[in-house]
């Protein structure tokens, strides 16, 4: 029995109506199981809604949860992608403490990240970064030593390879 | 009907109609107004309940005798709130209900309007579905759709919350819309793979056991389940739930298992090398101490519901789908075995481990039920309550028959056995339909007695009257150094003087002597509902008994005197 705590990626397909959401993480939250992010937005045929979800918690317990998921009339399927070859995307905005003596440094690591530059001050720049969670990750480890003032990242977002459903 | 306006409570009516409801159970309230207004010049029946909970639980009661949906309909904030036991409870239980609630104007909405609550968001976790209808051409859509889900698949309760303004609006409906229910699966006769596996892991076992549950009973997997078990010679347990999915009677039935089922069905799980459950959930009631549940047995598991699967037990083979059509399939593919040994075995702690009773001291609600059963000659429909005269009823009730016996059972609501009655014996009008209740659950809806009484609906009521919570009073008993605590029923009133002022025929029984004459004379009554006011003996307790938290071997079969540790189950 597995029953470490791992992060999952979860894809759904749902019916986009309203209630739909609160069905969703009711299920997450009735078994004391954590979302670490969620996005939702219209699919390609708009009846219906994408979500991914991040979640963190123990094999076993994500295994019903996903049943249960399935279960629910405006769910049209629910999948863990755990472990499979995926895209996987997610976007951040960063803004860093940025005084005129340190830019040349921050750009180099800017430009080392593909990031881009969205805004500038006097003493902060704001960068936006694209790529998987580690990408971003390690940029925030790098942009930290400088003084990250805030970030705002998307939530992980998912698509599997080829003719796989997400 | 086509270009004719209706409004939308009529059109919400018409499509219950086409649907066959009959009966509609609830409470009036100034945001179901319009539909009230609807039901004038109807064809549906409404029932006024004294409460909606009576409400729910009639509704809940209807379906669980006819295994179609029943109905309420309530209205808006407390009158919506009043229904969630009854929700939960067909909810738990997997029983097909609509409920109808009417809600304040949809300008309104989220104001905290006059009589408003958030009925969705406070039934998300105890639906199977909800609609909030805020486009009156959406109803005949929706109420399809609402019958359709309580009804499938796994069934279970399904709520409409209809805002006033839409429930009065005027439009002309399209009574052929379609539904639009592309997220749901309704599970069918199973994988084929998983069933052949089934079959050949049965016919390889030497001391099978089968357990039926609910499932069975609901999909109507009796004669299925009739014909695998003698085909096989495999003993049968049944849950709870599981009454009358095979015949109690049958010489292979040992009866219920787990927390209080009998002794000889608990040595059987105990000692067997394969168990299959039919449509049962392997509740913590009948498990106990999950990891020495049959430790060594092969475990098959067939249920509609695939987030059933695994989420107690781990089957060897598991099988996602309809228990009739699952075990029909199975049974073209069985090679019996020899069970021989083992049905003597079995037969031995029947003989050796007999539910039983003593008749000294006061009046035993075993022997009523007894007497009781023995009169109705097993046919009539049992409802019950919820605590210890559930269990004994349980265990002294033999039921042949599906859709015999309705009970509380996930839940363990008390109050829901009268209010059930009364929608049982409306759904079946030829059977005759006896409710038993506890002195404390009775007391929780008994104002239902009006609804009883004004619409001459002749269940027989039997009050088991022992002036306690008795299966509180027995686990402080056993558990708690009999440090009683909240549990006298002091100040119950007199029931038969009740009943009478309801204009309900009562009588009492306090002896042994009386038992037979008044179950007689109570069963023989023509005119409308009656009472039967049981006085018992105050402190009887159930046996045998698995504590909370137990393993199945830990089965407490007599009573006892050693002490006993708290129990570690969770109730």
């Amino acid at each position: 029995m597995n029953n470490s705590p791992e992060s999952h990626a979860i894809s759904l397909l749902v019916s986009n109506k309203p209630g739909a959401l609160i069905r969703i993480a009711l299920v997450f939250a009735r078994r004391g199981y954590n979302i670490d992010s969620l996005v939702v937005s219209p699919a390609t045929d708009e009846k219906f809604a994408r979500m991914t979800i991040v979640a963190n918690g123990d094999k076993e317990t994500l295994e019903q949860i996903i049943k249960q998921l399935n279960k629910l009339v405006d769910v049209i399927h629910a999948r863990d992608h755990t472990g499979e070859v995926m895209v996987d995307k997610e976007l951040a905005l960063i803004k860093v403490q940025c005084p005129i003596e340190k830019r040349t440094e921050v750009l180099q690591i800017v430009e080392y990240f593909k990031a881009e530059t969205v805004d500038l001050t006097e003493d902060t720049m704001m960068l936006q970064v694209t790529g998987d969670s580690e990408r971003i990750n390690s940029i925030l480890v790098m942009l930290n030593k400088y003084g990250v003032v805030d970030t705002v990242r998307s939530g992980k977002l998912i698509m599997s390879r080829g003719h796989a459903t997400t | 009907m086509a270009e004719k306006k209706r409004t939308g409570a009529q059109a919400l009516l018409d499509v219950m109609h086409y649907h066959g409801v009959e009966y509609v159970f609830g409470h009036p309230g100034g945001a179901a107004i319009p539909i009230f207004d609807a039901l004038v010049g109807s064809p549906i029946k409404f029932i006024l309940t004294r409460h909606e909970q009576g409400a729910t639980h009639m509704a809940d009661g209807m379906a669980r005798a006819s295994g179609k949906a029943g109905v309420a309909l309530v209205t808006s904030g407390p009158g919506a709130t009043n229904t969630i036991t009854g929700i939960m409870t067909a909810h738990m239980d997997s029983s097909p209900m609509v409920v109808v609630t009417g809600q304040t104007i949809t300008s309104m909405l989220g104001m905290d309007a006059f009589q408003e609550a958030d009925v969705s968001g406070i039934t998300y976790p105890v639906v199977k579905h909800s609609y909030l209808v805020k486009n009156v051409h959406d109803i005949p859509r929706v109420v399809k759709e609402a019958f359709y889900l309580a009804e499938s698949g796994r069934p279970g309760p399904v709520l409409i919350d209809l805002p006033k303004d839409i429930s009065s609006a005027e439009f002309v409906p399209d009574y052929n819309a379609e539904m639009d229910l592309p997220g749901y699966k309704v599970p069918g006769a199973g994988d084929p793979e998983a069933i052949a596996k089934a079959a050949e892991l049965l016919s390889k076992a030497k001391r099978p056991l089968l357990l039926v549950g609910h499932g069975a009973v609901i999909s109507g997997a009796n004669k299925a389940i009739k014909f695998l078990v003698e085909k096989m010679r495999i003993p049968v347990t049944n849950t709870l739930l599981g009454k009358g999915a095979f015949p109690e009677s049958h010489e292979l039935n040992l009866g219920m298992l787990g927390m209080h089922g009998t002794a000889y069905a608990n040595k059987a799980v105990v000692a067997c090398d394969l168990i299959m459950s039919i449509g049962s959930r392997w509740d913590d009631r009948i498990v106990g101490r999950l990891k020495d549940f049959c430790p060594d047995a092969v475990k098959i598991h067939v249920d509609i519901d695939d987030a059933e699967m695994g989420k107690m037990v781990k089957a060897h083979c598991s099988i996602v789908g309809d228990a009739r059509l699952v075990v029909e399939e199975l049974n073209t593919q069985l090679k019996p075995a020899d069970t021989s040994d083992w049905l003597k075995q079995v037969a031995k702690w029947k003989k050796q481990y007999p539910l039983h009773y003593k008749m000294k001291g006061g009046l035993k609600m075993q022997y009523v039920f007894d007497e009781i059963y023995k009169l109705t000659e097993g046919k009539a429909v049992v409802v019950t309550d919820v605590g210890q005269h559930q269990m004994w009823a349980a265990q002294f009730f033999k039921v042949d028959q599906r859709f015999h016996w309705i009970s509380s059972g996930g839940a363990g609501t008390m109050g829901f056995g009268f209010p059930a009655s009364l929608g049982a014996q409306l759904a079946r009008p030829d059977s005759m339909v006896i409710a038993i209740v506890g002195d404390g659950g009775f007391q929780m809806t008994l104002c239902e007695l009006a609804t009883a009484a004004i619409n001459k609906i002749p269940v027989k009521v039997f009050v088991m009257n022992n002036r306690y919570l008795g299966m509180v009073r027995q686990w402080q008993n056993l558990f708690y150094e009999d440090r009683l605590s909240g549990v006298d029923l002091e100040g119950n009133p007199d029931f038969v003087k009740l009943a009478e002022s309801y204009g309900i025929k009562g009588w009492k029984i306090k002896r042994n002597a009386d038992v037979r004459r008044i179950v007689k004379e109570a069963l023989a009554y023509q005119g409308g509902p009656c009472l039967v006011e049981v006085v018992c003996e105050k402190e009887d307790n159930v046996f045998p008994m698995i504590p909370a938290g137990a393993a199945v071997s830990e089965m407490i079969i007599e009573p006892t005197k050693r002490k006993l540790a708290k129990p570690t189950g969770s109730t």
